[in-house]
């Protein structure tokens, strides 16, 4: 008994750990895709990290007019997506402490750290630190009623919000309600890029100018406070693309029961389908082009109507189903 | 008995402190407060001995009306009710004492305090229509007298004015509610409501009128036009009890009507609540985060909570009148501790403001700023009241959030067609509805408190006398512990659960930890705030610890950045209208018709470039506007009756008498 829970606490702090560690390597490999597509050589895939440690050892320059939230908000925010993405199944499905958060608690936890990263690019009392913010929240106003659809779509077709569970009735049925998911896949993609501030929405790569969202927010973040902002990105990107192979693309997930093999055979899946994913991410990346801000309410709009019919399909499969 | 013993003394006491404090004046008006927060004390021990004791304290005096008398009960719905009331009292209360005897303390305010204190408890009391009507007009007659302490100001005239005209419509409404529960037979006393059961159509109009009685109170749209104006106009701690804990009395009263006097609900019953709370919550944020002034953008937002309320209502209506109890406890926990937890945080808001209004005399969002370093404990505790009523965990207000969401993924279970296809829109309106709060709270924090001071005022703003910061660091200190003991005041609601809605939630230990929340089943959803904040806490420390230890923990203080061009003057920063224009221009274009328009001199031309934003209410249009228009147009022309000959009178008389004489003669 006592093994076991030594085990289970085990295989949660090596989620937490994998994430962690995986997150860079992730973005490392959209870099390295959007490079290669565009016939340039790129930075290797360890370049992230280096980058990272980099920051690390640099020196912070912090803003005079900066207070004290400006100085913590980093370490909150790193933590709160960090749990976020720890809380998500990745390798296994039912993980010790996967029950505390369903789907509505996860997006709330991201909205806390986004909210924070808001005021503290309000904190200096600058201008691009306040077009960052504002247009965030304007973009999270748009995304987050669309997630709620697909919340809603997930509890009716699998009768639980909690993330293992969905995974698990995934697994066992998986010709359910194919289209419902597929118009939900295509919804919760385009709420993932607007989350994670990806182009169309956003582009990652940009400073100074006067289009960028999250990097106008972080602009005065230098040494080890930008260290931890940047991670917290990377971090949410790694969550969401688990989320979607969680919900779209369970199989190969080891199951609650599985012991330290059956969660390694998990991992080594769940890794591949991580990187496939962010590979996918560099080719959508480079094949379109950044939006304007006031054009993003119809991007977004679009994972809205696709969200509303997911879960209008979903009433009528349940209704002949019944 | 000995809790209403209790209770009678609390008021009596408070109303005595009112008289004297009216006749003597003087030192005698700094002894409201002291008294008001001992009474909210005695009140909420009363009010939670019944709550947890599960017993009910009844009687009947006889003062009153000849006929019914007096009739008191604290019941479990009542007592939470008066638990919610008193801690905002209490929290008022002691803001009061903070405030100065000379120049802040006038016998415009502070007796009419106790007595709008007293009224709201009178009305958690009243267990006959006479008293409950009574006790509510006097509750709409001393927040009225509060509003227009600053009569000088055309503005708080103006406000206070709507206010008595929506407050009258709300107490005629509520009359007839009462009058059609009371039936033929005319029983006024509540327990008398209790047992006969009205005729549907009945039933329908009289939830119509309790609908529009308590959501004239409450704000709900379009209902709303006064509080927005009401609610700042009073003295900041009375905004704090007006829409911290007034609105919870609204609520209230369509509680108990609905769950407890009108008898078993019908499906449809569902269908007003939720839709106008559902219009009410988003209105209510797009008005507030476009709005300038720090004290109205809270009162809009009180309107939004009260909206969410009432679709957590209407949610609770429909599963019960479908007989799935288990949502229906959910649905009502949400609408529940919703009031208990939006009565922490805004009141906690506006006390905020009232301070931040103290210390600087100014409450335009865009002349603050920087406050964070001039007022550091006010701008801690506010920061608590912000996120939490942005509904972000682990704090308070996402535990309602929580709960409510939950019944909003049940309701696609219910049999009727109109309600499980509006389950999908109900949920989408209420997260956009989370989100603009986010923004609202984001952009009100994010100009206020942080960046640079944008006048003179904010750049010499001072700190809140230490009683003010006990109060609003006292209701900080609840929103956290609220935000994670969820689960524990989910549980302690489980007696009004049960008179209101008969079910409870899943009891402590159904879940993994003693403490997780569980909404249906452990399998279904659950949500365990202690055990995230432990890990956000753990992972926050553990972060801490391994950056420091391998970072250089060098830190340097210099100019902003800001891409190579920082401009020293704080009129660069993003303001708070600049910080709304992406919100104006993507929602505000259809919600209120915003226009923009930029009038850009030419090269060499020396004016200043303008802009300038065009908006219409329509709501205001439609709902005051074009009433009052209208009552004008008719009263000109009845006008005209006023001049007549004395021949046309009594040929007019002659007219109406015949009319009359011949409406008796075909009803007889």
């Amino acid at each position: 008994m006592t093994g076991d829970l030594v085990l289970q606490f085990l295989a949660q702090g090596a989620q937490m750990t994998m994430v962690l560690l995986i997150a860079p390597l992730a973005v490392g490999v959209v870099r390295l895709v959007k490079a290669r597509l565009m016939r340039r050589q790129g930075p290797p895939l360890l370049q992230v990290y280096r980058d990272l440690a980099k920051l690390l050892r640099k020196e912070s320059v912090i803003a005079e007019s900066a207070s004290w939230l400006f100085r913590s908000a980093p370490y909150l925010i790193f933590a709160l997506t960090w749990v976020a993405a720890a809380l998500v199944p990745s390798f296994a499905s039912g993980l010790m402490f996967n029950w505390a958060a369903d789907v509505v608690a996860l997006v709330a936890l991201l909205g806390a750290a986004r909210a924070l990263l808001a005021l503290a690019g309000m904190d200096v009392g600058t201008s691009f630190g306040g077009i960052g913010s504002s247009r965030e929240m304007m973009i999270a106003t748009l995304a987050e009623p669309a997630m709620m659809l697909i919340v809603l779509t997930l509890a009716i077709a699998a009768g639980t919000t909690r993330l293992a569970g969905v995974a698990d009735f995934f697994i066992a049925e998986p010709w359910a309600v194919r289209v419902t998911l597929a118009l939900s896949l295509i919804a919760l993609v385009i709420v993932a890029l607007a989350e994670n501030a990806r182009i169309p929405v956003d582009n990652p790569a940009t400073h100074l100018e006067l289009t960028m969202v999250h990097e106008a927010m972080i602009l005065e973040y230098s040494g080890r406070h930008l260290a931890l902002v940047e991670a917290a990105s990377h971090l949410k990107l790694v969550l969401y693309l688990s989320l979607l192979i969680c919900l779209f693309a369970p199989f190969g997930m080891a199951p609650a029961t599985a012991g330290p093999t059956g969660w390694l055979a998990g991992l080594v899946v769940w890794a591949a389908k991580l990187l496939l994913g962010a590979a996918l991410l560099g080719v959508w990346e480079v094949s379109i082009a950044k939006m304007r801000v006031f054009r993003l309410p119809d991007f977004v709009g679009v994972a809205f109507v696709f969200g509303f019919l997911a879960i209008l399909l979903a009433f009528l499969s349940r209704g002949a189903m019944a | 008995m000995l809790d209403l013993n209790a209770s009678g003394a609390a008021l009596g006491a408070l109303v005595c402190v009112a008289l004297l404090a009216a006749m003597r004046r003087g030192s005698a008006l700094a002894l409201v407060y002291p008294a008001s927060a001992t009474a909210a004390v005695v009140l909420g021990i009363v009010d939670l001995h019944v709550l947890l004791g599960g017993d009910v304290a009844t009687a009947h005096l006889p003062i009153g009306l000849p006929t019914i008398g007096l009739h008191l009960r604290l019941d479990a719905l009542s007592a939470f009710f008066g638990l919610v009331v008193n801690g905002g009292v209490l929290a008022a209360s002691l803001y009061g004492m903070g405030l100065d005897r000379a120049t802040e303390m006038t016998p415009r305010v502070e007796p009419l305090f106790a007595l709008f204190v007293a009224a709201m408890n009178l009305v958690l009391l009243a267990d006959d229509a006479y008293a409950f009507l009574f006790s509510w007009e006097l509750m709409s007659l001393a927040s009225w007298a509060l509003v227009i302490a600053r009569h000088i100001d055309s503005e708080c005239r103006r406000a206070a004015h709507l206010y008595l005209v929506m407050a009258t419509i709300g107490t005629v409404a509520l009359l007839f509610a009462f009058g059609g529960l009371a039936g033929q037979a005319g029983g006024y006393a509540f327990s008398t409501m209790r047992n006969q059961v009205p005729q549907p159509l009945v039933a329908a109009l009289i939830l119509l009128a309790a609908l529009v009685g308590c959501g004239s109170k409450g704000g709900l749209i379009p209902l709303h036009a006064w509080l927005p104006l009401a609610h700042p106009a009073a003295p900041s701690h009375v905004s704090a009890l007006m829409s911290g804990v007034m609105t919870k009395v609204a609520i209230y009263c369509f509680v108990r009507i609905a769950f407890d006097l009108l008898g078993p609900p019908a499906w449809w019953w569902a269908l007003p609540p939720i839709v106008l709370g559902v219009l009410t919550a988003v209105l209510g944020l797009l008005y507030a985060v476009l709005d300038g002034d720090l004290k109205r953008v809270l009162a809009y937002s009180t309107i939004e909570n009260v909206g969410v309320i009432f679709v957590a209502l209407g949610l609770a209506l429909a599963f019960r009148a479908n007989g799935q109890d288990g949502a229906a406890a959910v649905a009502m926990a949400a609408a529940l501790l919703h009031c208990l937890n939006h009565s922490w945080f805004k009141s906690l808001l506006f006390l905020g403001a009232g301070a931040v209004l103290h210390a600087t005399g100014r409450r335009d969002l865009d002349g603050l700023g920087g406050l964070i370093h001039r007022m550091p404990r006010t701008a801690a505790f506010f920061l608590v009241g912000a996120l939490a009523i942005a509904a972000l965990p682990p704090l308070n207000g996402f535990v309602s959030e929580w709960l409510l969401f939950q019944a909003v993924m049940a309701a696609p279970e219910l049999p009727q067609a109109a309600l499980h296809f509006a389950s999908p829109a109900i949920g989408a309106m209420l997260a956009l509805a989370a989100a603009l709060a986010a923004a609202c709270f984001v952009r009100v924090y994010g100009t206020v408190f942080l960046g640079r001071p944008r006048s003179a005022e904010a750049a010499a703003a001072h700190e809140a006398p230490l009683v003010q910061q006990v109060a609003l660091g006292g209701l900080a200190v609840l929103c956290v512990l609220g935000g994670l003991l969820g689960s524990v005041l989910a549980w302690a609601l489980g007696p009004v659960l049960a008179q209101t809605v008969g079910s409870a939630l899943p009891g402590d230990g159904s879940g993994p930890t003693p403490l997780s929340l569980v909404a249906f089943d452990p399998e279904r959803s659950i949500y365990d705030a202690p055990v995230i904040a432990l890990f956000v806490l753990i992972a926050s420390l553990a972060t801490m610890l391994v950056v420091h230890r391998l970072s250089a923990r060098r830190t340097r203080r210099g100019p902003a950045w800001d891409c190579g061009f920082p401009d020293p003057s704080p009129l660069t920063q993003y303001t708070a209208s600049s910080f709304a224009q992406p919100l104006r221009r993507v929602y505000g274009t259809t919600a209120f018709a915003a226009r923009e328009t930029v009038d850009m001199p030419p090269p060499g031309d020396g004016r200043p470039a303008r802009l300038a934003v065009a908006s219409v209410d329509y709501a205001w249009q439609a709902f005051y506007a074009l009433p009052a228009r209208l009552v004008l147009r008719l009263s000109e022309r009845l006008n005209a009756l006023q001049f007549l000959t004395i021949r046309r009178y009594l040929g007019l008389m002659f007219a109406a008498l015949v009319i009359l004489l011949s409406i008796a003669a075909l009803t007889t």
